[in-house]
């Protein structure tokens, strides 16, 4: 299968139908819920059972409970304690005596049947298990390729139920693979599902890429290709494989990314040794630039309501992070601590900027407010770098390089994600080496 | 192809020899000098052909390196490119590409603007001493094609360099 049909399959899968299951009408006062807010989250004991019906009903559990366990705020109870059997389950109400037994606060039951259409039809019901109650119930239809994407829309469903907040399950990471040795790397625009299934590569690694990133819609991805070698921005859609070049400007552009609206790309343009950024309209082709100064200013980064863009800069005498209007306007830094910073990111919920910081020779991801305050470190390593935010704004994920050994041992560079408190941090499972993710929004 | 690779590592004896931390030669890998690769080969006894790349990059030497974080020339990287100008001069004929790369101590994209920076030193440079523009070209590629493996200061001040590629 090209990398097309699979997409084309993918997108048809989202023609998915969800309804809403009657569920307990009255609600009860201390309702099960977890507060993510604060530094230190329990995780929330949960039995996710295996979904009742067709054989695929235990693999959309397992991933259900892969995401909710991968979260940090979940912890899934060993099913060999459960009591209730998933056939009991769908053909009667829980037995919620034998689920709190085994200490579990939360019950995910569900069925996955084929209809005569031949769709496939999933049910998850999410139950409260000491107030006794159904806290959620939903149904969704699809093709049966799809069923991978409907356990992760229920996995956001209960984390969403249960935390208040949005999920980020159901998105997926657009990186850079790597292959070969340093000198000779050889760099694949790659994609994947957010729990690494699903991977796929883009192109064919004959040409140098960097530095994807989503459109707001995740259909089209804006990076850096050395085509013919000149280095320029490119746009590649994803469902037509189509790669096109962004403007038409005199040196090479970099550091691109979409506005919130998905209407323009913002990028740096070096010329004559001097890096600025400019911005241009996907609509009307218009270039203007935003930074007019002799030092580098790169890594640009929309706020999530386009109104500001934070973006790094050398000209204080060092890399530091700075934030202005989109027009260019009311320069300000916010960075002042020792070292070096780069690569902002504003945070989809518009409260915090993401950096890489480069200290005594070490480096961290940390989070800083806009207005400079509340810096705090969340990673650190040899090399830490690039971090993208998931679209809840509640993690992030960056790549880790360990350093090249003695006698010219491979270097290591994987991707991680961490929780915004710091905790939490996980290696993601890509084939290859990879770096410079980018995490979508939720998929529509 | 072994004589190739055989004044590959001439030449990068010689660059080594001229940088200020000469050690892990051995570990010298053949990225960021690749073009050389692609010359025809030479005749055996007499060395490199006077006027190709081989001779650019053994005679003359092909790169000039930086400081950590710095895109200023050293007096060492100015004698190199008054030696490449010359070169320059009595081949008028070749076009050359200036490559400007960085150490892995930074972070991607601010090495990209470095790099270019550091491309654009050297093109300045040689242009001032009178190598027409419309010769040179530049490109970066920051920390993406480091000429040495090795994650220590001997590794970093090799790869912080720029090549003139004959092209």
């Amino acid at each position: 299968m090209t990398t097309r049909q699979t997409l084309t399959a993918l997108r048809r899968a989202i023609a998915l139908a969800a309804v809403m299951i009657m569920a307990v009408a009255v609600q009860a006062k201390a309702e099960l819920h977890l507060d993510i807010t604060t530094g230190n989250v329990q995780p929330l004991p949960i039995a996710v059972t295996q979904f009742y019906g067709e054989a695929v009903g235990a693999q959309i559990a397992n991933v259900v409970e892969a995401d909710l366990e991968r979260s940090g705020l979940f912890r899934p109870l060993d099913h060999r304690a459960f009591i209730q059997t998933p056939d009991q389950l769908a053909n009667g109400l829980p037995r919620y005596g034998d689920w709190k037994v085994i200490n579990a606060q939360a019950l995910v039951s569900g069925t996955a049947s084929v209809q005569p259409d031949g769709r496939l039809k999933v049910e998850f019901r999410l139950f409260d298990v000491l107030a006794q109650q159904q806290l959620t119930g939903l149904a969704y239809f699809t093709q049966p390729d799809g069923w991978r994407r409907i356990a992760h829309i229920i996995a956001d469903a209960i984390y969403k139920r249960i935390t208040g907040e949005d999920g980020y399950f159901d998105t997926r990471i657009v990186y850079i693979a790597e292959s070969g040795p340093a000198t000779a790397r050889q760099k694949r625009l790659a994609i994947m599902d957010q729990d690494g299934e699903n991977n796929l590569y883009l192109t064919d690694g004959r040409v140098l890429v960097l530095t994807p990133r989503f459109s707001p819609t995740a259909q089209e991805i804006t990076y850096l290709s050395y085509f013919n070698n000149r280095p320029r921005v490119y746009i590649f859609n994803v469902d037509t494989g189509r790669q096109e070049v962004l403007g038409d400007f005199p040196g090479m552009t970099f550091a691109p990314r979409f506005s919130p609206d998905g209407n323009k790309v913002i990028m740096s343009l070096a010329q004559n040794g001097n890096t600025d950024i400019y911005l241009l309209d996907l609509r009307t082709r218009r270039q203007t630039r935003l930074t007019d100064n002799p030092a580098i200013d790169t890594a640009p980064s929309f706020s999530p309501d386009g109104s500001k863009i934070t973006f790094e800069s050398d000209r204080g005498g060092s890399q530091q992070i700075y934030t202005m209007n989109a027009d260019g306007t009311n320069v300000q830094r916010i960075t002042f601590g020792a070292g070096k910073y780069g690569t902002p990111v504003w945070s989809p919920r518009g409260d915090l900027i993401a950096f890489t910081r480069i200290n005594g020779g070490r480096f961290s991801i940390g989070v800083i407010r806009p207005d400079g305050s509340g810096e705090r470190e969340l990673s650190t390593g040899y090399l830490v770098e690039g971090p993208t935010w998931a679209p809840n704004g509640r993690v992030l994920m960056y790549f880790k390089e360990k350093p090249t050994g003695e006698g010219g041992r491979q270097r290591q560079v994987r991707l991680y994600s961490i929780d915004l408190t710091g905790r939490n941090e996980r290696q993601m499972l890509t084939p290859t080496d990879a770096s410079d993710p980018a995490w979508s929004p939720l998929i529509p | 192809m072994r004589m190739k690779y055989l004044s590959l590592c001439a030449a990068l004896a010689l660059v080594a020899a001229c940088s200020s931390t000469p050690e892990k030669k051995a570990e010298v890998a053949t990225g960021g000098t690749a073009t050389t690769t692609t010359t025809p080969p030479a005749p055996k006894p007499t060395g490199p052909v006077p006027g190709s790349k081989e001779d650019f990059v053994v005679n003359v030497g092909d790169r000039v390196f930086f400081g950590y974080d710095k895109f200023d020339l050293t007096p060492e990287a100015t004698a190199t490119l008054d030696k490449q100008a010359a070169w320059l001069k009595k081949y008028g004929q070749v076009t050359i590409t200036i490559e400007g790369h960085a150490d892995e101590r930074g972070t991607r994209e601010y090495n990209l603007a470095l790099g270019e920076r550091r491309a654009n030193a050297v093109k300045n440079y040689l242009t001032a001493t009178g190598v027409d523009l419309a010769r040179v070209q530049v490109i970066s590629y920051g920390k993406e094609r480091p000429a040495v493996l090795g994650s220590n200061e001997a590794a970093w001040a090799q790869n912080r360099r720029g090549v003139t590629v004959i092209n």
